[in-house]
């Protein structure tokens, strides 16, 4: 929690004169006793290609990360103006296409992109909201200097979790809630199904709408979030076998008869969504909700078509994009980053993959990336002929002097680097930002790699109320 | 409103938490009859594994029937599906996925109940710690009960998981009842012999009715009274009688609630009047095992016969 100038930050002040009245071991213990209470409420996630019993716990590290009153706001204002960008380029792209016309994202980036949703050009989402839910990655490298490291507009996941360990650190210390004035986060279901609701189909006008949250099941790895949305929200979880289509509308069989659906919150990605428009082999979608969407049936969200918005090949026009739909300046950073399929970038990553964080385009979840400065001298020779194979597939970007937060480790508390996703809802009536968010941490020493599949954990995100 | 895959999973939870302390049951009343015998008997091992419903299963993994192949199986057998532990893991799968319709209480009760019988049951169970590792097994599911009870709104909900339940016990006490129905025929002993005969002891075992029954009948047993004890006795959680005035009435709350009776529900209510018409003596002249294979298969019908009801699947 040391500052630039090695003091204590400014908003870890009051945190910092509490802790120091805490000794070692009841910290550990307190460690401890929020593991089994993780445990006992089952919030685990399940590992891809392991055994499918294997259900694990992300580390919680019991420090929260706290972030001041004024830094927030000017987050907040970034990432409204950011998210407004990200729905106007949708609407542009899949409508007149100004912005290729205009030359300032090439064409081929947008029509030979997998992401991009031919079926949607022309379509209307209701509302003209295609983001609903958006994840914005940051990491922070100074006072008010944040970098946006992936915008996450498809499905992005981990609320459940910034709920949870609120809910964890309530139950622990409740003393340094009514010390220190924190705003609260758990009102974020409620506002979560009220921006869904906004948002309901032409089907669905006059009368409140019916909510459901689409899960592929249980045993997706994000299926204890799933759960729990739909159980704080107070909605039906459904899968794609309790989904059909009847009389142009989606209804979902329940025991006295089939009821029809508004508002689909889906958890699966757009390829699944509808085996006789896209991927004709999945199970896990419901065949013919596209037409049903098309005609107005139903709302999808995030709207199909908006994995185009958070392409790591379109990431690195993201300042343009901004600037181009709200004639503002970027009040967010974007990472240097050299596309690997233009000549020139792909021979200067080639000659600096030591320092060079590589990631595939399309990739996520930490897998396929090299973190230059980590990697071995076989690593390194390994990836190299990966990305001179197919120098399309990578982007490539500097690392970022991190800003770190402590952590408690057996040794005491110890600075390791972190990220954050705060948790937008966009509807008709603006964009929402809850006041937190999910911050993953790495919890071996000098790693950059937070994700909870490769071993990160989380903490809780503090916001002051007051400087 | 309830998704029909949620009513499923709720009944089907329901089934497999009591198939868990079913086979937890017979394996206890398997024990207690090993340790006080002197010399080991395969029958009764056999008829274990045929009441918990397994017997094709195990004979393709072992020859004979001894009491240690017999516990690891029953209790923890991989390729035995209907093992305690197989059980619990499909009642906790269930809980995953109705996870909307618990409280936290159940779910955390199921949730304890899976990873700490998973856990004493990683190795195989040292016959000096059965008797531990079997009364935690049933404490856990003391808990989830308990939780499901105290916790749970009375409403479709709770009718589904009562019904699953139910539907299951029936099913435990008649097999009970079938897989020895021979030591209960009436030639098989007098009229009025004390409680001695192990074979009888070990039916009243299974179903935990030994103390109930001996309550009732001051220490004197005969096969007609158990067999009607277990059959039509409606003050005994176990009995058939007991689980169909209790599957009407949870099927009565649900016609009021969804406003439209259900074949499944004239089903039930056909048993029941059934049960209370029959009386024991009349069930021994059509023959007991006759009765009880009928009954079982109305039982099988009657599950069936709710799954379409109330759309379970497709």
């Amino acid at each position: 929690m040391g500052g630039f100038d090695g003091n204590v930050r400014a908003p870890y002040s009051s945190y910092s004169g509490w802790l120091q009245e805490m000794s070692r071991p009841d910290m550990l213990k307190k460690s401890l006793d929020a593991q089994a209470f993780f445990r006992r409420t089952g919030i685990t996630f399940n590992v891809y290609g392991q055994s499918e019993a294997d259900e694990r716990l992300i580390p919680f590290d019991l420090i929260p990360r706290i972030i001041g009153a004024g830094e927030w706001a000017n987050l907040v204002r970034g990432i409204e103006q950011r998210v407004t960008a990200i729905n106007a380029f949708l609407h542009d792209i899949y409508h007149r296409q100004e912005i290729l016309r205009a030359g300032r994202v090439p064409e081929h980036l947008i029509r030979e992109n997998e992401a991009f949703l031919p079926k949607m050009i022309g379509m209307d989402p209701p509302g003209g909201i295609y983001t609903h839910i958006v994840g914005v990655d940051l990491v922070r490298t100074g006072p008010n200097e944040f970098y946006v490291l992936e915008d996450n507009a498809r499905t992005p996941s981990g609320v459940s979790y910034m709920l949870e360990n609120r809910e964890t650190m309530l139950k622990m210390f409740p003393e340094l809630f009514s010390r220190i004035k924190v705003h609260p986060v758990q009102q974020y279901p409620t506002m979560l199904r009220r921006s869904l609701e906004r948002c309901g189909p032409p089907a669905a006008e006059g009368k409140r709408p019916t909510v459901a949250v689409l899960t592929p099941g249980i045993h997706n790895s994000a299926y204890f979030e799933h759960a729990f949305l739909a159980d704080q929200m107070g909605v039906e979880l459904v899968e794609g076998h309790d989904l059909r289509v009847t009389d142009g509308r989606i209804a979902m069989r329940t025991t006295r008869g089939y009821e029809p659906v508004d508002v689909i919150y889906r958890r699966i990605d757009d390829d699944y969504l509808d085996p006789l428009n896209f991927r004709s082999d999945s199970m896990l979608g419901v065949a013919g909700i596209f037409d049903v969407y098309r005609s107005g049936g139903i709302t999808i969200a995030n709207a199909p078509g908006t994995g185009i918005a958070d392409d790591k090949a379109i990431y690195s026009y993201m300042p343009e994009i901004v600037e181009f739909y709200t004639g503002q300046k970027p009040i967010l950073q974007n990472v240097p980053t050299w596309r690997c399929a233009e000549r020139d970038a792909l021979a200067y990553v080639l000659e600096h993959l030591e320092e060079l964080v590589v990631k595939e385009v399309h990739g996520s979840g930490g897998y396929g990336m090299l973190v230059g400065p980590a990697a071995s001298k076989a690593e390194i020779k390994a990836f190299r002929a990966k990305l001179m194979a197919k120098p399309g597939n990578y982007i490539a970007q500097p690392t970022l002097a991190l800003s770190t937060v402590p952590v408690l480790t057996k040794a005491g508390l110890a600075p390791r680097h972190v990220d954050l996703r705060p948790f937008v809802l966009v509807s008709p009536e603006g964009v929402e930002v809850t006041p937190g968010g999910l911050t993953r941490v790495a919890m071996k020493k000098g790693s950059l790699v937070v994700n909870s599949s490769q071993g990160g954990g989380t903490k809780d995100t503090w916001v002051l109320k007051e400087d | 409103m309830m998704l029909g895959r949620t009513a499923a999973g709720l009944f089907w939870l329901a089934r497999y938490l009591e198939r868990a302390e079913n086979t937890t049951r017979l394996a206890e009343a398997g024990f207690r009859m090993a340790l006080t015998r002197a010399e080991s008997n395969s029958e009764e091992w056999r008829s274990v594994v045929t009441t918990a419903g397994c017997a094709d299963s195990y004979l393709a993994k072992h020859e004979i029937f001894r009491s240690d192949k017999v516990m690891d199986f029953v209790l923890r057998d991989k390729e035995n599906p209907t093992s305690v532990l197989g059980a619990l893991h499909a009642a906790r799968e269930n809980a995953r996925m109705t996870r909307t319709a618990l409280t936290r209480e159940v779910w955390e009760a199921i949730n304890d109940a899976w990873m700490s019988v998973r856990d004493i049951l990683r190795r195989p169970v040292p016959e000096r710690d059965l008797p531990e590792v079997l009364s935690l097994v049933r404490r856990q599911g003391a808990q989830v009960r308990g939780a499901i009870t105290g916790t749970m709104l009375r409403n479709d909900i709770y009718d589904f998981i009562q019904i699953g339940t139910l539907v299951e016990r029936a099913d435990n006490t008649s097999r009970i009842l079938d897989t020895k129905y021979y030591v209960l025929l009436p030639s098989s002993a007098s009229i009025g012999s004390s409680l001695d005969n192990v074979q009888w002891e070990m039916i009243l075992r299974s179903a935990s009715a030994e103390r109930s029954f001996y309550w009732l009948h001051g220490g004197t047993a005969s096969p007609i009274a158990i067999a009607d004890f277990l059959i039509f006795d409606a003050r005994l959680p176990r009995s058939l009688a007991f689980c169909y005035d209790m599957i009407t009435e949870h099927l009565g709350r649900l016609k009021v609630e969804y406003q439209a009776s259900t074949p499944a529900h004239e089903l039930a209510i056909r048993q029941e009047n059934r049960l209370t018409a029959l009386n024991i003596s009349l069930v021994f002249e059509e023959g007991l095992h006759e009765f009880l294979t009928g009954f079982m298969a109305e039982n099988a019908a009657f599950s069936a016969q709710i799954e379409a009801d109330y759309r379970f699947s497709e």
